[in-house]
Formats: structure tokens, sequence, C-alpha cells
């Protein structure tokens, strides 16, 4: 328990600098959203509406520290502001808005490449130098090499295009209203496998080789020989003795991935037309939208900082060595 | 009289590493009784754990068996079935590796290690599997509250304990120790080596106990074998060969170690000067420190021969009423060379 208290407090406080950086990037870069603006709308607008907008977006004239404060007050109140480019939507509707969908494909994506690459990787060592172990690796070694834009277009187009199974673009048909209904689940399903596969098809092999290899290093400790001259099965040595210590490195990699799902898979949005948290990042860039990039990061750094959590606390039940220091 | 219980005959292994094998093992017999404690010595890497491992089949690529035979109460062991070798290993002959440290998972706790033995071999519920697995460890003074540890949370001779009870756990007839103490401090090899001893009373088990620590090894066996590259040099009762070592080798490993009592005496180094020198060699590095009235070996080891009553001697040349090994050489208590 306090080993977890003590996580807990490590996160905090990387959560806390992470909130102050975010704070401070936007204020020592060139330029400001406003006067930007100003330029971009073409619209004239009286003096006290200029200051208005700069009180908005927080970029009075106030004290450092009092707008350090009213920024980190505002955070935890959940309020991040109003998107510039597209006014006046609230940031965190904006990004709420396509967190789901995001989430959705990422979590597909990394859960089934993730379980069949390990499966694979664990089988592959075990039977070393057999089919699988000799020729999985190199062929998804090859395909995780191709360059994924080449990939997921020759994919919408053979699979898309050519043979009509999956729809071409966006989350479900247009004109179907979202809703808690297995049509629409159906729906939802069949616009996510075309992108959920051609991510699963390039990180596969980095899951299998991962495990084959950690695996291979298990293999040869003493107490997998000790397991044998037990004459345990060799199922129960492979799952209870191998694979189970072989797995912790993959866990690990698992979490910082969960992470980054919330960041998006930008390539993929936009190939799929995909609405997500990606898109909307390039976007949001390209528009100089800082209050909406603020957000994001900030979203972002928050889901790696809980996905990290998570993983510290299935470590502590996976591996026992962790629980004392 | 009975047959001996694991009869080891003209065993060679080799490791396949690249074009030209190494031979580890080379030739190897020899055969314990029922009940007794053989030992078998020599240096780093001539040999003596590949045979503990050769026993319960536990090489792996690239090793190799190439010729020869193992029989474990009659049965070859070498050809086993799957089934048949998983029943043969840990309910017939078990095994306690050199580290102890490393024997054991470390993600899994004390109790489920030692209860898996009971729940493949005999089948038992969980619940039985933890009751006996409390007995075993109470019996090599563990209390039976470490069931629930992981072994990173023992020290190294409780972790070694908890090996020798997993070891005698189904009661094997064979106990085969591959240096069983080599990473503890003095104080708990003679504690490891006491509880070993009281077991083996008790219960009444063979051992193969192999160790380069020549005054530990005659304390504890009846009988020993000494290997030198990959043979057998010397074989008979451990005090004959003790007191009065035969092969040049074994004379120089009796006087590499330092006495515990008596006068102090000057310490010798092998002095294996052909192996030394860097030359790799298939003769008998200590041909050179031989009496001269016995033949050259520079160009290989020689057989076994029977040097008197059950101590067998690998040197040519004649001294003493010596005789071609052509059997197995057996127990002294079956009564070999009769």
């Amino acid at each position: 328990m306090r080993f977890v208290l003590r996580r807990l407090g490590f996160y905090a406080i990387a959560f806390w600098v992470s909130i102050t950086l975010n704070f401070m990037l936007p204020r020592l870069m060139p330029g400001d959203p406003v006067s930007r603006m100003l330029t971009q709308s073409g619209a004239r607008l009286e003096p006290d509406q200029v200051e208005q907008l700069r009180r908005l977006f927080g970029l009075d004239e106030r004290p450092v520290v009092e707008q350090y404060l009213s920024y980190v007050a505002s955070i935890f109140r959940g309020e991040m502001g109003v998107s510039i480019s597209r006014f006046p939507t609230p940031v965190s509707e904006v990004i709420s808005s396509q967190i789901g969908w995001t989430m959705l494909l990422g979590l597909t994506a990394l859960v089934v490449a993730a379980v069949i690459g390990t499966v694979l990787g664990a089988l592959a060592a075990w039977r070393r130098g057999g089919f699988l172990d000799s020729a999985l690796p190199p062929v998804l070694v090859f395909v995780g090499s191709f360059p994924y834009f080449w990939l997921a277009m020759g994919a919408l187009y053979l699979f898309g295009v050519t043979l009509g199974w999956f729809p071409l673009r966006h989350a479900f048909d247009v004109g179907v209203v979202p809703e808690w209904s297995a049509p629409f689940a159906a729906n939802v399903a069949t616009h996510l496998v075309l992108p959920a596969l051609t991510i699963v098809l390039v990180s596969v092999g980095g899951w299998m080789l991962g495990m084959r290899n950690a695996m291979i290093a298990t293999a040869s400790e003493d107490y997998i020989t000790m397991a044998e001259a037990k004459g345990l099965r060799r199922g129960r040595i492979m799952v209870r003795y191998a694979a189970r210590n072989a797995l912790l490195p993959s866990v690990t990699s698992f979490g910082m991935s969960l992470g980054f799902i919330v960041g998006g898979a930008l390539l993929t949005e936009v190939v799929f037309a995909y609405p997500g948290v990606g898109y909307q990042l390039l976007a949001s860039v390209q528009a100089l939208d800082f209050p909406l990039m603020q957000g994001i990061f900030l979203t972002i750094t928050a889901a790696v900082l809980i996905a990290n959590f998570l993983v510290d606390l299935v470590y502590v039940r996976l591996d026992p060595r962790v629980r004392v220091s | 009289m009975s047959a001996p219980l694991l009869e080891v005959e003209n065993l060679t292994v080799e490791y396949a590493v690249g074009d030209r094998p190494v031979v580890a093992v080379r030739d190897v017999s020899f055969a314990i009784g029922e009940g007794e404690v053989f030992g078998l010595a020599g240096e780093s890497g001539c040999g003596k754990s590949t045979i503990a491992m050769a026993v319960l089949r536990l090489l792996k690529e690239p090793a190799r068996v190439t010729s020869g035979s193992i029989r474990f109460a009659g049965e070859d062991v070498l050809g086993m079935g799957e089934a048949a070798l998983r029943r043969y290993r840990w309910r017939r002959a078990a095994m306690v590796f050199q580290s102890a440290m490393n024997s054991l998972n470390p993600v899994l706790t004390i109790g489920e290690q030692l209860g898996d033995v009971f729940t493949t071999h005999e089948g038992a519920t969980r619940r039985e599997a933890r009751t006996r697995s409390a007995e075993l460890l109470e019996l090599v003074g563990i209390d039976a509250s470490r069931l629930r540890s992981y072994p990173h949370q023992l020290s190294g001779g409780m972790r070694q304990r908890v090996v020798i009870a997993m070891a005698s756990a189904l009661r094997p007839a064979l106990l085969v120790m591959d240096e069983p103490t080599t990473a503890l401090d003095v104080v708990v090899q003679q504690e490891i080596m006491a509880q070993i001893q009281r077991l083996q009373r008790e219960r009444g088990f063979s051992v193969l106990f192999i160790t380069h620590d020549m005054s530990l090894m005659v304390e504890l066996s009846d009988r020993i074998a000494v290997m030198y590259a990959g043979r057998v040099v010397e074989l008979g009762a451990a005090g004959r060969v003790f007191d009065q070592p035969e092969h040049p080798y074994t004379k120089s490993l009796m006087s590499a170690f330092p006495p515990l009592h008596g006068p102090r005496v000057e310490l010798v180094g092998l002095a294996d000067r052909v192996r030394a020198a860097g030359g790799m060699s298939d003769g008998c590095g200590f041909h050179l420190v031989c009496p001269s009235d016995r033949s050259d070996c520079s160009t290989s080891i020689p057989d076994l021969r029977e040097f008197e009553s059950g101590h067998w001697v690998a040197r040519s040349g004649s001294t003493g009423a010596v005789r071609a090994a052509t059997t197995t050489p057996v127990p002294a208590t079956n009564g070999a060379g009769q």
C-alpha cells in the first residue's frame, strides 16, 4: 500500500509539472492568438471587444502568478478555455466529442495487436526454430516496415474500393443517429475494421519479437530447468514459469502505448477520415489554436500518467519483487 | 544381492559447437547402490554437472548423449517416452541444482512451487498440497508461514533448504546434488550438509553428490569417483582414495585443499602442464608427474583398471595386480571384484 501511495505522489508531481509547462509554453512563444484572430476574420472589432477576447483567453495584463493560479483552478474545474478555430465552442467540448472515437480505435488496435503478438511470441520462443519462429517474424517485420499511409491506402483501395467489403470513411454511416443499439454498434464495427486492422498489421511484429526475446531469455533461467526436472507438464512450464515471467516487459510497453492512444493515430485518422484527436491536433496546430492545443496536450499527459499508474498497480500484482523497495 | 539403483555405462556426451564437437564426458561408467552416497569430484569443466544433467535427461541442445546407457532400477532412462520421463523425474530421481538462488521462480510463492510437485505427480488438491508443503518446510526447519513468501524474501540458506525439501517431497530413491552449497557461506554450508545427512539417514535414499570440495565429499560419501577432462580417473571407497590416492590427478586435487585440522602444509596447484600451456590435448596432462614405471599417457587417458578390490584407477603400466575393466565398476557393497 505504501508503494501505491508513493507512486501516486510521484504522479501528482508529474501532473503539476505538465500543467505548469502547459501554462508557460504559449506565453513564451511570439505572437498572440487574438491579433491572429483579428487578421484571420478580417472583422473590425472595437478595442473593448478585443480586450474582452483577451480576457477570455486569459491573455490579460494581470500578474503572471495570478494568471497561473486562475489557470490551475480552471483546469481542475475542467475548463480549458474556448477554441479559437471553432470559436466559440469550449475546448473541453471539442475534445470530448472526439476522444471517444480515438479511444475506441486505439484501444481495439492495441489490445488485438498486443494479445496476438504476445501469444505468437511465446509460442515461437517455446518451439524455437520451429515454423512459427522462423517464418513469422521476418514476414511481420517486413509488413511493419511499409510506410503506414501506403499500407493503409492499399488496404482502403483493395477492401474498400475494389472489393467493397468495408466502408471507405468516417466512424459510422452518414445519416445514422448515434444510439446504444445493436445495428448502430454493427455499423461502427464495420467502419472500425480497416483502420484497426492496418494498425494491428504494422504493430503486431513488435509485440511478437519483444515477447519472443523475453521468453528466450527466460527459458534459459535455472528455474525453468528446475521445473522441467520436477516433471511438470510442458504446457504448465510454458505458461506458469516461462510466459508468466517473460510477460513483464510487455506489460510495461502495453501501459506506455495505452497512454499514447489518447494522442490519436494521425495517419489512420487522415486516411480513413476517422474523427479523432490526432486529426484535431493537426488542425489546431495549423490554425494556431493555442487553447485547443493546450487542451489536447494536457489530455494526453493526463492519459499517459493514468495509464502508467494503472501499469504500476498491475505490476504489483504480477511481480512481487517490486513490492519491497 | 540386488542390482544397483543407477547404472551409468560408457556414457559419452558431446557439445556440438561448430563442426568440431567438444567431448564433455567420455566413456564414463559407474553405478550407485541403494542407499549409497556416491561422490563425483573434479575441477570446473571436467564434466561432472553434465553427468548430473544426463542422469535426469535434462541436457539440451547442443549437448547430446552420443553413446552409452543410463539405467535406473533396470529401466533405460535414455529410451523413456515423454510420459514415462515425467514420472521418472522427481518421483524416482530428484535433483538439487548448483544455484539455489536461481532455481526458484521469483514471481511464484514458495507454497505454489512446493505444491505443484504434489498436484502434478499425486493429483493432490490445492489444500492437500498446501498441508503437505507445510510439513515439508517444517522438516527442513522453516516455519510453515513462509509458504506465502516469495524467494527474494528468503536468505540463500533458506532458499537452498526449500529446494532440498522440494527434492525430497516425493521420497525419490535417488537424489542428485550438484554442488548444493556452492554459493553459501561456511556456517550455512555446514547446516545444509547436516540436514542432508540427517534426511539421508532417515529415508535411506541414494545420493549422487557432486562437488569440488574434497573434504566435504569424503565426509559424506561411501565411494567417490574423481573426474578429469571428461573421464573418470579414479574410483574407490572414499577413505581409501582420500588417504592413498593412486592417480597423480587425485593427488593434486587432494593437496589443493587446505585441511581443516592438523599441521600446516604447503598447498600445491593442479599441475596440468599440458593444458596450462594452452594446448588442447586428448591425453592426460599429468603423465609428466607420473612415476616412470607407468607407460606414456600423453596421447590418451587410459581406461579404468581395477588396481585392487573395488579400487579403480585410469593408468597404464603395471604396479600390483592390474586387471582390465571389462564390467561396470559396481558398488563395493555388492562385492565388486570378487
